[in-house]
């Protein structure tokens, strides 16, 4: 293990104080001279062919500026998977027919709100209303409303893993179970509604200030649609309020207020109303899981078999990401020797499901461990000696996908039961007591490995230009979306040049000023991936002023150096030193004057298919339910996690107690009530999320890993911990009053019909 | 048709001319440029948009430009003096407590009244003071911790 001077260390974030004080400025917070606002005009139904759209009434109310539909625009269609282009579904705004209830139809620009509000309602569409479907059954069955032309069948990406002899598995198996797991869906439900600001150049050239976790790919699918250069779009990320994967793809807004600008001349900001973010946004991915698994009567795992169904809502989005990564899901944690995964995304006529903190994992690996905990009751098996007994370790291989290079799953086991007294709390609890404990465990991806963007650029990158007054100006186009990563790489930053925090000036999420190209926040990608292009430039720099030093003090070619406190010097001979500062004016006079500049990259190479590191950890939920009302309270929770080096430990532990306030309103309370595809709760008050009351206490441990792939040993910590919450619970709930959740999420309702207490 | 009044903002006097329909919200964001008060329901669900009205937290888009004529309003713009960030600011910073920060100006207001009126508040008090405030970054942690560190 390494000793750092700021990695690791408690070390505020950049940003508090402008949070603090109300000075942080986000996308809506900007107002430029004669901007006009923007308002979306959505379809009221789930499936229909646009026979007509009028909007000479709205242009014509006093104070719009620009009204536009499908048919004005480049009619060029996007989508997050560029690599597979038959997969980008979406126009910005509907072209022929609407397919769920809040699609985009048309949007006005008027000179304030009220205006361009009043402006929709005198839009006229006619509609032909077409038959809908709203589950995977309906959808796939013979004869169903096709939503795609394209895609006649409605299964619009499917993957398959296989490895090993599955028949021999289930044949060899002392016991093999099968179950089907159903998952719902749920909001991202950041507090920043999505809001974005365009202005247009003389040129015609646009920058976008945009609520965005992925500039990049905003920069590159606006171009696109829009039919311009990728270099003619400037996207600039100011403070976003939060994301949870939400927040990666173009919107409609950004191209509507890009187009619009462009076309009136004045700046256009769309913010979309907090009703519209319930109605319309995006969410986490209901699915249907079928798994079945073999063992030996001692809990060896001989194998698994994983079939999903992905319920993916009108278009793609993130849906074929989430498709490939259940898969890679299926097969983690445990050791299984033979694995075989189909799974299917499929199109309903609902809002689109996509990226969501988890990716994937929060669904299939609550079927993993919720089936494990069965299987631990049916062989008499402790949950966590059956966990202990299959547990993935380093250097495990998953054929064809990855490698796990570090692994502190069994430590994180072992951890979290001697934390909780699981032993004396499981002997003492008897099943439907009214009290229970149980366990959910999880890995994650730091940052993904598939180029489904189809970059052409390094995954990230880092610019750092050093100073001879000590100082360094670091510049990525990372996306600090409240995760703090802006804080994290300043950290690495500072530790690999031996400097302060206050001694380095961070530009990012600017994709005109930072260099290309970072893919975004969004698969706990940023530390790992940004954080080692960071330490590459870093290195370029010293290799720059290392050589200033040797010649200064005349020393021999053996001296190691290292800089460190503000000083670069011979690790060896420490009071030979000159001050960064001194060996960057240096550096700069031997070069006639030329600043000293250097840039990093990083791109996974010869990592498999999934991602470079792997996280793992285990959590223990402790519940009470009230068995007159079937009421669940999460008395206590525990975490035993491994995330590589911290480098910082408060912003760890604020994605661990985030994660279980996310992972606790999955369980029990957050759900969307639909009807016939439209979205019947749109206010915070009826999706209920919890509150500071609802949050019970939880305590955590760090398993010590260093992890040779991230940087300065570290891999992710931002999603994987949204992961284990359900299972845990889940498994608690069951120890506490017989009832074994299998279908998200767990209400007073299905508690009291299992235990007929209704 | 635009009505003036006259209210006090951060000890400041200001006359404004305001829409009958217009929220306190819009008011400090887009005609004062307050734009620390922030807006994340516009129906008084998130506390996003919490700002002190003659000494009581209210949900600023609850609120018409019009029934604040008279009051006198606390917005997170006021808090910072020039001795430096309000204890409360200053513990928010100190104890992780922030993340995006969408919650932060509300929570803080929130805080700062719950202390006014109880200066050593309960773990539980706290939750209570700050549970009409949503937050979908932090679990409320180190929120309660920092409002606990400057009880004390």
């Amino acid at each position: 293990m390494r000793e750092f001077n700021i990695v690791g260390k408690h070390v505020p974030r950049n940003d508090a104080r402008a949070k603090a004080t109300g000075t942080a400025i986000y996308t809506d917070d900007i107002k430029l001279p004669g901007m006009l606002h923007g308002r979306i005009l959505r379809s009221p139904l789930p499936h229909a062919r646009i026979l007509r759209i009028d909007t000479s009434k709205a242009a014509a109310l006093p104070g719009v500026r620009c009204v536009i539909t499908g048919e004005d625009t480049p009619k060029i269609k996007y989508g997050n998977w560029r690599l597979f282009p038959d997969t980008q579904d979406e126009y910005p705004l509907a072209i022929d027919k609407v397919r769920f209830i809040g699609d985009e139809v048309a949007a006005v620009a008027a000179v304030d709100l009220d205006t361009a509000e009043e402006a929709l309602s005198l839009i006229e569409v006619e509609y032909e209303e077409l038959p809908a479907v709203f589950d995977v059954e309906s959808a796939i069955a013979q004869g169903a409303p096709v939503l795609h032309d394209y895609c006649p069948s409605n299964i619009s990406v499917n993957r398959k893993i296989q490895y090993g002899d599955l028949e021999k598995a289930f044949a060899e198996a002392d016991y093999v179970r099968e179950d089907t797991f159903t998952v719902h869906a749920v909001s991202h439900a950041y507090l920043e509604p999505c809001s974005s600001v365009a202005q247009a150049d003389l040129d015609g050239r646009i920058t976008l200030w945009t609520s965005t976790q992925t500039p990049y790919i905003t920069q590159c699918l606006l171009a696109s649609t829009m039919n311009m250069r990728e270099n003619d779009i400037r996207v600039i990320k100011p403070f976003v309020g939060g994301g949870f994967g939400g927040k990666m793809e173009l919107r409609t807004w950004e191209f509507c207020a890009a187009f619009m600008a462009k076309k009136t001349g004045r700046p256009v900001k769309f913010t979309l109303s907090r009703e519209e973010e319930f109605l319309a946004g995006r969410r986490r991915h209901p699915m249907k899981l079928t798994s079945k698994v073999g063992f030996k009567k001692d809990g060896t795992l001989t194998g698994k078999d994983l079939r999903i169904h992905l319920d993916g809502g009108a278009y793609n989005a993130m849906g074929p990401t989430a498709t490939f990564l259940c898969g890679n899901f299926g097969a983690m944690l445990y050791r299984y020797p033979s694995y075989r995964f189909f799974g299917e995304h499929v199109y309903t006529n609902k809002p689109p499901a996509s990226a969501m903190r988890g990716f994937g994992a929060p669904q299939s690996i609550f079927a993993t461990e919720t089936q494990m905990n069965i299987a631990a009751e049916e062989l008499g098996i402790d949950p966590i000696e059956l966990r202990l007994k299959n547990a993935q370790v380093s250097g495990d291989k998953i054929p064809d996908v990855a490698t796990i290079s570090t692994c502190g799953f069994k430590e994180s086991l072992e951890k979290v039961a001697e934390m909780c007294n699981w032993k004396e709390k499981r002997a003492q609890y008897k099943t439907g007591g009214g009290k229970g404990i149980g366990i959910g465990c999880y890995s994650f991806i730091s940052g993904g490995v598939f180029n489904w963007f189809n970059t052409q650029y390094p995954f990230s990158a880092a610019e750092v230009r050093a100073f001879d007054d000590g100082t360094v100006h670091l510049l990525t186009m990372a996306a600090d979306i409240g995760q703090g990563c802006d804080t994290v790489v300043k950290q690495i930053l500072a530790e690999e040049l031996g400097l302060k925090m206050e001694d380095i000036r961070i530009t990012s999420a600017d994709t005109s000023m930072t260099p290309q190209a970072d893919l975004g926040a969004w698969g706990s990608r940023l530390t790992l991936m940004n954080g080692n292009a960071v330490i590459d430039a870093a290195r370029k720099i010293k290799e720059q002023i290392f050589g200033m030093v040797s010649v200064r003090f005349n020393l021999n070619v053996i001296h190691e150096m290292e800089c460190k406190d503000g000083k670069v010097f011979p690790k060896g001979r420490p009071q030979r030193s000159m001050t960064f500062g001194e060996a960057v004016a240096m550096a700069q006079k031997a070069n006639r004057g030329e600043p000293l500049v250097a840039r990093g990259y990083y791109t996974p190479r010869d990592k498999g298919m999934v991602t470079p590191a792997f996280s793992f950890g285990a959590q223990v939920a402790e519940v009470e339910v009230d068995k007159e009302t079937g009421i669940v309270q999460v008395k206590k929770f525990w975490t035993a996690h491994d995330c590589g080096t911290v480098i910082n430990p408060k912003a760890v532990e604020g994605q661990l107690e985030g994660a279980i306030q996310m992972g606790l309103g999955y369980t029990l309370s957050e759900q969307f009530i639909m009807d016939g595809g439209k979205t019947l709760n749109t206010t915070f008050l009826d999706y209920k999320m919890p509150n500071a009351m609802d949050m019970p206490p939880s305590e955590t441990a760090h398993i010590d890993t260093y992890e040779p792939e991230g940087p300065m040993g570290a891999k992710e910590a931002g999603e994987g911990l949204a992961i284990p919450t359900a299972p845990a619970i889940a498994a608690a709930v069951h120890h506490a009053t017989g009832y074994r959740c299998k279908d998200l999420p767990i209400t007073p309702e299905k508690i009291l019909n299992a235990t007929k207490s209704l | 048709m635009k009505r003036i009044i006259q209210l006090t903002i951060n000890d400041k006097e200001y006359e404004v001319a305001v829409e009958p329909n217009q929220t306190l919200t819009d008011m400090l964001r887009y005609e004062l440029g307050l734009t620390g008060t922030k807006k994340g329901c516009e129906v008084g669900d998130c506390g996003s948009c919490t700002v002190i009205m003659d000494g009581i937290p209210v949900n600023s888009c609850l609120v018409l430009a019009m029934q604040a004529n008279g009051r006198k309003i606390t917005t997170i713009e006021g808090l910072e003096t020039e001795k430096g960030m309000h204890p409360i600011q200053k513990a928010f910073v100190e104890k992780g407590a922030i993340q995006c920060g969408f919650c932060t100006p509300g929570m803080i207001l929130s805080s700062k009244s719950l202390l006014d009126k109880n200066p050593n508040p309960t773990e539980e008090e706290i939750r209570a003071g700050i549970s009409g405030n949503l937050c979908r970054c932090t679990g409320y942690q180190k929120i309660v911790d920092a409002v606990k560190s400057v009880g004390k």
